[in-house]
Parts: structure tokens; sequence; C-alpha cells
């Protein structure tokens, strides 16, 4: 018997095991995909928002806010690329000025430190790339970029390392109750558990159908996005918004942790949670950045992709215990700031379940992680490297000089990628301007040396997403 | 009058090939786009380049050609022949690999060394 | 460590200065290859085609790279394989980094920029759809099928005319794929007629001039593409979509220079070819950095980047045995309005040889045309061609004494419709 099982390991699902891992609980976490963070978390702005947005007094408010102020240490402690970048919201009419001022008093409500609306003049002085026609902005010191699938990866991986079992590949099929407990079914298994943490994403209201639960409302909200070159990734230092709208923050250009520039999204309701990219999307979204940064190039485009939101037309999260079903947590609704708020929803997470069970620390966790990023070493410390393992002397990925040591190193943590895409979010391989057309086959082979398993058996991502149809001519044809 | 692009070289002239006096060739830049026009309208050849196994070296395939062009209704059946082939590290460049071909009337050779 | 002579990259272009450089008297030369050998892209590109102008004679990718890694046997060459260059400093100091030596720190009397380039890939074209497995840039599918001995699919549409696209698409219909078609956005092909002849009408397979792939479908593997027709502006237009039930998109889509270094280094770049500006022999703009091959410029043929490299290396041994070149009356050469680059960029009038090779690019299609040689309104020379493509680069010869008698420091160099 599980004390709990969490459904779902997106950033939320890793937050709460990060958390729960600290207690003598027996966890599962249950995933769907072949990977962690594969859905809402690995595509979406990767914002810290400040938490002038959320309605003061709503859940949202708050936990924006808590979520914020607790992402320097938890970042710190587990070696993720952080920054307190600051953002501005532009204005371009008087409306908009107006709508700052709202925000600003948001803001200030929410506890949202050090906001300050600034004139064009300012506005330029601090971001000289921005249009012309910029009136004022808001400025927010404290809002910040992360790699939200780096977070999410580590805080999964010391949940892992102090005992949570993770099952990857691992969809719920359909959830029983009886005797005060749950069993949840999977193609593989049943599991009995005494409570559900439903971290399900933008599935989280399928997961409730089946615990019994009336589900949530889940608008598909589809966001496209254009990831820009390094050369541009310092054409803003902040990150740029444009005045919120009835759908969401509207289209942002923002420097990223990893260097490039990030511009997106636009938001467009559809049928099914379908990522695939449209002329007419990213027609949009382009339109829409330039009007904010009417230099960027987007002929430096190196990625286009696309990310579903959980949205629905509540002002909060849909996060609690089910009035229906005790014992199931549904952590639902979680549109943005979700990311930013994701540490704090996971300790609120904590104090429900220790109201249902008893939480005694575990003596023996280990918090903390730390990852060797070849690029980021001084001189002196890559020669130490190298001399300590050679293969960090090996560069895999030229665009981004991630060496086979890092690869190795990722297959060899809590959670070791099986697939192409995997190494990249693990390790930045593929993920320069390049886009793995290099380092790709060489990745598939590390991976097909250490996991032993043939090349043409390494997927992309997910299953079925196979690379590879067969040998040439000669050889054997599967 | 057949009108057709010289593969010969990079330079790509545009020859005029009348099968009616005796496959007389024009638009030739040199010698040998006269030869080729001839010959694609009467028995068009191609240099075939592929690759075969090989074992003991440091990659797992040999690039091999025809040292001469062979008649493109040949090519299958040469492609075909590929699949039988095994070669052995070392092979240095220019080593003939498989003689005569699928009767081709051309060897195959290594183009590199492995 | 230290060299007289460090070489970035082990490519056709690396190799050639190399052996130029020797020739020439340097002896303390170094050439940093990130790959376990050298050769480059050439020992990918098994077809046939390559030193025609070079060698007189036909010869495959490998067969091409292996004669110049013969030449170097007899040579005091030394070659860095494994190793990456992270770091290229104005001083000509190199950061770079292997398994055996860790990171190194290479003083250079004199560097000679040879990296090459890369292929463009999905994103710089913004090809809506899918992001599902299945879809490779020609140059990785190549690398896939020719050197490792893998399939990369079974149904095939390939965007983009370029020569690789050409070349890939027959080399998969002789492996037993079946190419449905081949995609081009421009009016016409960017690679060479013998490929459209020899790998695409060959083998039956179609080439859509004017068209390009409007949406890729597939969650994890590709299951089809869209191709649509474009307007002259390039735009798709509506009403005109194909679709194409395929596992495999091959993107043939252009190539650049690569040149994260040379920016590194603070060497200045032509946005026109996105490869340093250099001097009539070469040079970057920063004195003792030589580049040449597709890191330079992108070529269509392996000969005439031999060519050039040749003149890098010469040119490097120079600098090593000479100095710096006296400034002097410097010559810009800019093309007209249908030429979309030129080079070099800059000519040392008292430094520069008797004749030198100009070398562009047209924007557009010509037929029967003229090159017309300008200083300001006198025209110092005038070339006759019957026919020029954006796909094939141009040469021309500009002899040292036409230079003699203009007073002015600009050339232009113009196309005409004859």
């Amino acid at each position: 018997m599980q004390d709990i099982v969490i459904i779902g390991c997106g950033v939320i699902g890793a937050a709460c095991a990060y958390e729960l891992a600290k207690y003598n609980l027996a966890v599962t976490i249950l995933e769907a995909s072949s990977d962690v963070a594969n859905g809402t978390t690995k595509a979406n702005s990767a914002i810290i928002h400040a938490g002038y947005d959320p309605i003061p007094g709503t859940g949202m408010a708050k936990l924006n806010v808590e979520g914020n102020a607790m992402m320097d240490a938890l970042c710190r402690r587990l070696d993720i690329p952080f920054k307190r970048v600051g953002s501005h919201v532009l204005a371009f009419t008087e409306e908009e000025l107006i709508t700052l001022r709202t925000l600003y008093e948001r803001g200030t409500a929410n506890g949202v430190p050090e906001l300050r609306l600034l004139t064009a003049e300012e506005t330029k002085a601090m971001e000289p790339s921005v249009s012309e026609e910029v009136k004022g902005s808001l400025f927010a010191p404290t809002a910040g970029i992360i790699s939200p699938w780096e977070l999410t990866l580590a805080m999964a991986e010391v949940a892992v390392r102090n005992g949570v079992t993770l099952k990857l590949n691992t969809p719920v099929t359909a959830i029983e109750r009886r005797d005060g407990h749950f069993t949840v079914i999977t193609p593989k298994e049943r599991i009995d558990c005494r409570l559900i943490l439903n971290a399900a994403g933008i599935h989280a209201g399928e997961i409730m159908s089946m615990a019994g639960d009336t589900p949530c409302e889940t608008v598909f909200s589809r966001g496209e996005y254009y990831l820009l070159d390094k050369s541009e990734g310092d054409r803003v230092s902040s990150v740029i918004f444009q005045c919120p709208n009835r759908d969401g923050k509207g289209v942002l250009v923002a420097p990223t942790v990893h260097g490039n520039l990030i511009v997106g999204p636009n938001a467009e309701s559809i049928d099914s949670p379908d990522t695939a990219n449209t002329s007419r999307g990213l027609n949009f979204t382009r339109t829409q950045a330039m009007k904010s940064v009417p230099s960027l190039s987007i002929r430096d485009n190196i990625r286009n992709f696309a990310g579903i939101r959980a949205n629905h037309s509540g002002e909060d999260f849909l996060i609690g215990e089910s009035a229906k079903v005790p014992g199931l947590f549904n952590l639902a609704g979680i549109k943005s700031p979700g990311l930013t708020a994701s540490p704090a929803i996971a300790k609120l997470a904590a104090e429900w379940v220790g109201k249902r069970l008893s939480l005694t620390e575990k003596q023996d966790f280990t918090d903390g992680r730390k990852v060797i990023r070849f690029k980021h070493l001084t001189a002196a410390e890559k020669q130490t490297v190298i001399a300590e393992n050679p293969l960090y002397g090996r560069v895999i990925c030229r665009c981004e000089t991630v060496t086979e040591g890092e690869i190795l190193a990722a297959l060899r943590s809590p959670i070791p990628p099986t697939t192409i895409n995997g190494v990249k979010r693990r390790v930045g391989a593929g993920m320069g301007r390049c886009q793995g057309g290099f380092c790709g086959p060489r990745v598939q082979e590390i991976l097909s040396r250490e996991l032993g398993i043939p090349m043409e058996e390494i997927n992309l991502d997910e299953d079925g997403s196979y690379i590879l149809t067969g040998r040439t001519k000669g050889e054997q044809i599967k | 009058m057949k009108e057709i692009i010289c593969i010969v070289c990079p330079n790509g002239c545009r020859l005029q090939v009348d099968e009616a006096a005796d496959y007389a060739v024009s638009g030739h830049k040199c010698p040998r786009g006269k030869t080729y026009g001839r010959e694609e309208l009467t028995n068009p050849v191609r240099t075939l380049t592929s690759t075969v196994r090989i074992e003991g070296a440091a990659y797992p395939r040999l690039p091999v050609k025809t040292d001469h062009p062979i008649p493109k209704a040949k090519i299958s059946a040469v492609m075909a022949q590929l699949d039988a082939i095994l070669a052995r590290s070392p092979v240095k460049r220019g080593d003939i690999i498989a003689e005569n071909i699928a009767d081709s009337g051309a060897n195959l050779v290594a183009c590199r060394d492995l | 460590m230290k060299a007289q002579l460090a070489i970035i990259g082990g490519g056709p272009a690396g190799l050639a200065a190399a052996i130029a450089a020797h020739e020439a008297g340097v002896r303390d030369i170094l050439i940093l290859e990130r790959d376990r050998e050298c050769g480059g892209i050439l020992n990918q590109c098994i077809h046939n085609g390559f030193g025609l102008h070079y060698f007189g004679e036909e010869l495959t990718g490998p067969e091409y790279a292996g004669r110049f890694i013969d030449m170097l046997k007899d040579t005091s060459v030394r070659v860095l394989s494994d190793t990456m260059a992270l770091d290229l400093t104005p001083e000509r100091v190199i950061h770079t980094v292997n398994t055996a030596e860790g990171y190194m720190q290479i003083e250079a009397g004199a560097v000679i920029l040879a990296m090459g380039c890369r292929e463009r890939t999905r994103g710089a074209i913004s090809i809506p759809g899918t992001r599902a497995a299945g879809i490779f840039t020609a140059g990785a599918a190549q690398r896939y099928v020719n050197i490792e001995g893998y399939m990369v699919g079974k149904r095939v549409v390939v965007l983009g005319s370029g020569d690789i696209g050409l070349i890939m698409s027959r080399r998969l219909t002789l492996e037993g794929a079946e190419v449905l078609a081949c995609v081009e956005l421009m009016p016409y092909s960017s690679g060479l007629t013998r490929n459209i002849v020899q790998c695409l009408e060959d083998f039956g397979i179609p080439l859509y001039l004017s068209h390009t792939v409007t949406d890729i479908r597939g969650k994890n593997r590709v299951e089809g593409v869209t191709v649509s027709r474009v307007d002259e502006n390039r735009r798709p237009i509506p009403g005109t979509e194909m679709i194409f039930d395929c596992d495999t998109l091959l993107l043939s889509v252009g190539l650049i220079p690569e040149n994260e270094l040379s920016k590194q280094a603070g060497i200045i770049l032509d946005p026109r070819t996105n490869g340093p500006e250099v001097y009539e022999n070469m040079e970057c703009s920063i004195p003792g950095i030589f580049a040449c091959g597709n890191v330079v410029q992108v070529h269509d043929l392996v000969d005439f980047v031999s060519e050039e490299a040749q003149l890098a290396g010469r040119s490097a041994a120079e600098f090593l045995q000479k100095g710096s070149k006296p400034a002097g009356r410097l010559i810009t050469l800019t093309g007209g309005s249908d030429v979309s680059y030129t080079l070099p960029q800059k000519i040392r009038f008292d430094a520069m040889p008797d004749r030198i090779k100009l070398s562009f690019r047209v924007r557009r299609s010509f037929g029967e045309s003229k090159i017309i040689l300008r200083a300001g309104d006198a025209i110092l020379a005038s070339f006759k061609r019957s026919h020029m493509a954006p796909g094939e680069m141009e040469r021309v010869t500009l002899p040292k004494k036409l230079l003699n008698e203009v007073s002015g420091n600009e050339i232009i160099l113009e196309v005409k419709e004859a």
C-alpha cells in the first residue's frame, strides 16, 4: 500500500514529490509520458512571474508571490539556471496606461515587492530595443527566467534519490475506490494507495472522472512560440510583456536562461491537445512580438514549438481536496503562473497531506543536487574534470558545447534519459542552432551503447517516435 | 532532335542530339559532351556509388564505386549484389572489392582506406 | 602549446591550406579537427563528381579527401583529431579541448579558419506542423546512410533542391526507399543541373518548383506532409495543397558558414556571405588570421574550395615569413543590385599580385548576359556568360593593371542581360 500516488510528473507533480520525499511516506509517481516534464511543463514561456496579474485575495495571487520568493534558494539548492531579470509590461495607448496602473495596484495588494511605473523614456533607457510607440511600462524587478524542465527534473531526481518511486510510460487507465483507499490501475499493474495527488496537467479532468469526481473545466489553450538563436539573445535584457488580454498574458519577448530569445505565445482554444504549430499562430505571434520589439530578427529562429495550457474560465487554480471524493487532491487548472507557484503549491499540498497522514521527517533525507556544465567551467576547472574523466574532453554537441562526460553523468542520474530529447532536456545537447543535426546521431550511439539497445530502437521522444527504419542494403532489415 | 543536359561535369551544357543524323551532337563545350550526348541516347551509362559492409574497421560501411560507368539498366542488378559483399579491414583506396560486378563489365573499387 | 600556423578544421579547406603552407616553407603546422579523422563532410559524400577541375578526373568525396590526406603524410603537418576549438582570441590564441590533452591554449603565429558551414534547419524556415521524428537535414540523413549504414525512412519527401537534397534523393532511392517528391520554394533549383538529371529524372522523382511544405502531420513519427504552391512573393497559395503520405521529410534548405569562433575573435563578418570579410589574400580583418572554404562563402564545388584554401595557405606562409602587408591603397569591391555578394570584399592594391580571382553569386537567373566591372563611370572589364543562376558561383579574373588606370577606390561588379 502506497501512502500517496502522484499522477503526473510535470512541474507540479515533481514539486509535490520533492516536498513529500522529506517525510516517511511511501510515494509513487505515475507518468504517462516517456520522461518527466514532457507536457505543459516543457512548452511554456519559462517565466517566473512577479505576481501582479492574479486578482488580489485569490489563492493564485498568494501562491504566485510565495513561489516567486522561493525560487532563489530552490534553484541554488538544485543547481538550476534561474535569473531575476525583471519584467516590463508595455503600454501603447492611454487605455493601456490605465491597465498598468490596475496591475500596479493589484501587485501592491498581492505583496509584489519593488513594482514601479515607468515613463516611456525610463522604459527605453532600460530596454532600448522596445518600440518607439511605447507610452510607459510596469517594471517588476522580481520577475525571472528559468529552465522549467530542468527544475522539474531536479526536483524529481531528489525525490527519487530519497525513495520516491517514479514510473514512466505508465498512464492511469482507471481508479477504483473502496474501504477508504484507492486502487490506481495502469496497463502494467494495480497500485493501492491512501491518497491521490492529481497533477495530470491538461488531463487532470480525466483523472477526476476516473476517481468519481466531477471533472473540472479544461480548455486546451495552445500557445505557439519562436526560439531565436543566441545572436538574438540580448535583444532585450528583461521579460517584455504586452498588456494582458482576455486570453492571457499576451505575446512576450524574453531572454532565456540558455542565452536564446523566446517569442510567444498566442492563445488559441482548440478541441484536442494538439501541439502542432500553425502558420496562422506563428504569423500572429511574430506580428505581435514585432509590435513590442520591432528590431527582432525572426530569421534567426532556430525552433518553433507549441504548448497546451490547461485553461479554464476561473480566476484561480482549481486545487484542493475533492468535495465528492475524500482523499483525492486535485492540483488542476494550473494555468499561468503555475510554474512560478509550483513550489508553493507543493508546500500547500504537503500541508493537506499532513492533515490525513502523520508526517514524520526522514532522518536521512538528502537535499540538493550538483551538475557539471562543462561550458560554464573556468579553464582550470575544465582541466580538472577532464583529468578526472577524459570524456569531459569529448564535445558531442558542438553548438552548446556539451561533452560526453555530461551525457554519461545524466545516464547515471536517478532518472536516466532513454531518448534523444531526454538527453537534450538534461544536458542541452541538440538545443543549439543546428538543433541536433550534428549531435543527434552521436547521442543516439551513446544511448544505444549505454542502454544496450540497438540504434533502431532509440526514440526521439515518446514511444513510436522512431528515428531509423532499418539498415541500408547488405544489413538485416528490421 | 532531342535536347538533353550534359551531366559529365558541373557545367551542365545543353546538348542537341540529332537522332536522324547519326546522333550528331551540338551545344557541347568539350569533346566529352559530344560522347555523352551520343551515348545518352544510344546506351546511357552511369557511375554507381554506394557502400558495402566492412568488418574490423572504424566504421561499419565502406564507400565503393564502379571503376567506370555502367549501363543504367544494370544499376539495380549491381545494387542487389552489394547486399552479399563483406569487405575486411584493412582496405586501401582503389582496391578491387568485386570484379565485373553483376556482369556490368566494371569492377567495384574501394573509395577510401579503411 | 605553440604552433607557427594553426588551422581550424581538417576538411577540404583545411587540408589544402595546410599543404599549400607547407609547400611555401612553413614546417610547424597544426590542424585542429573535431572529428576523428580529416576529410570533413567529403567522407560522407560518397557520390562522384568531385575533382574535375582540380585533378582533371571525376572522384567520389572520400577519394578526393583521401588524395589530400595522402599528401599530408609526407609533410611535417600535425593533426590533432577529436579536438574541438572552443574559443579564438584576437591575439591568435585558440582554446581547445580533447580527451587526450584536455583543455589547451594554443598560441599560433598565424591562424587559418576552415570551419566550413552547417545546414539550415526546419526552424530557420519555420515550417508549421508537428515535431515528430522523421525530419532530417539532408546532411544528417547522409551521415546515417553512408557512414553508419542506417535508413532514415521508407517514403520520403525532400524539401529543397540544393545539391545535397538531390544527391540524397538518389541515394535513398538506390537503397530501396521511395522518394515521392522534391519540393523547391524558388522557381528554379539551386542544385547543379546535372544533379537534377541524374538524381531526379533518372529515377522519375518529380520536382515541384515554386512549392513548399506547409504542414507536417504525425504525432510521434511523420505521417505526411502538405505541399502548397507559392506565389511570386513565396507565400503559399490556398487551395493548391497536395498531401503526401510519407514517414520522412528531408530538408536541404541552405548552408550557413560556421563563424562562431570568428565572432568570438571579433573578426568583421559580411552580412551578405555570413563569412569573414577578406582581403585579396584571404586575410580577415584581424592580421594573421586567414579564412578559406565554406566558412567564407558557401561553394558549389570542392575544387574551388581547394583553390581558395591554397591561396589562404600561401598567404599565411607569407605573413609568417614577411609579416603584415602594407596597408597602402585600399580598394573595395561591391556588387550591383542583382549580385548577392562579391569576394574578396577588400583589395590592398600595393600587395595585390598580377591578377586575382573575384567570386560572386547572382540573385536571379540570367540568360545571355554580361558581367561588368566598373569604377565610377569607367568600365574596367566585361565578361560574357550564356547562363547564370543563383545556385552557381561565378568567378572572374581581375588583372592588376586594370586598376592602375582608375582613380577611385571602389569597384562595382554588375550583371546585365546582354
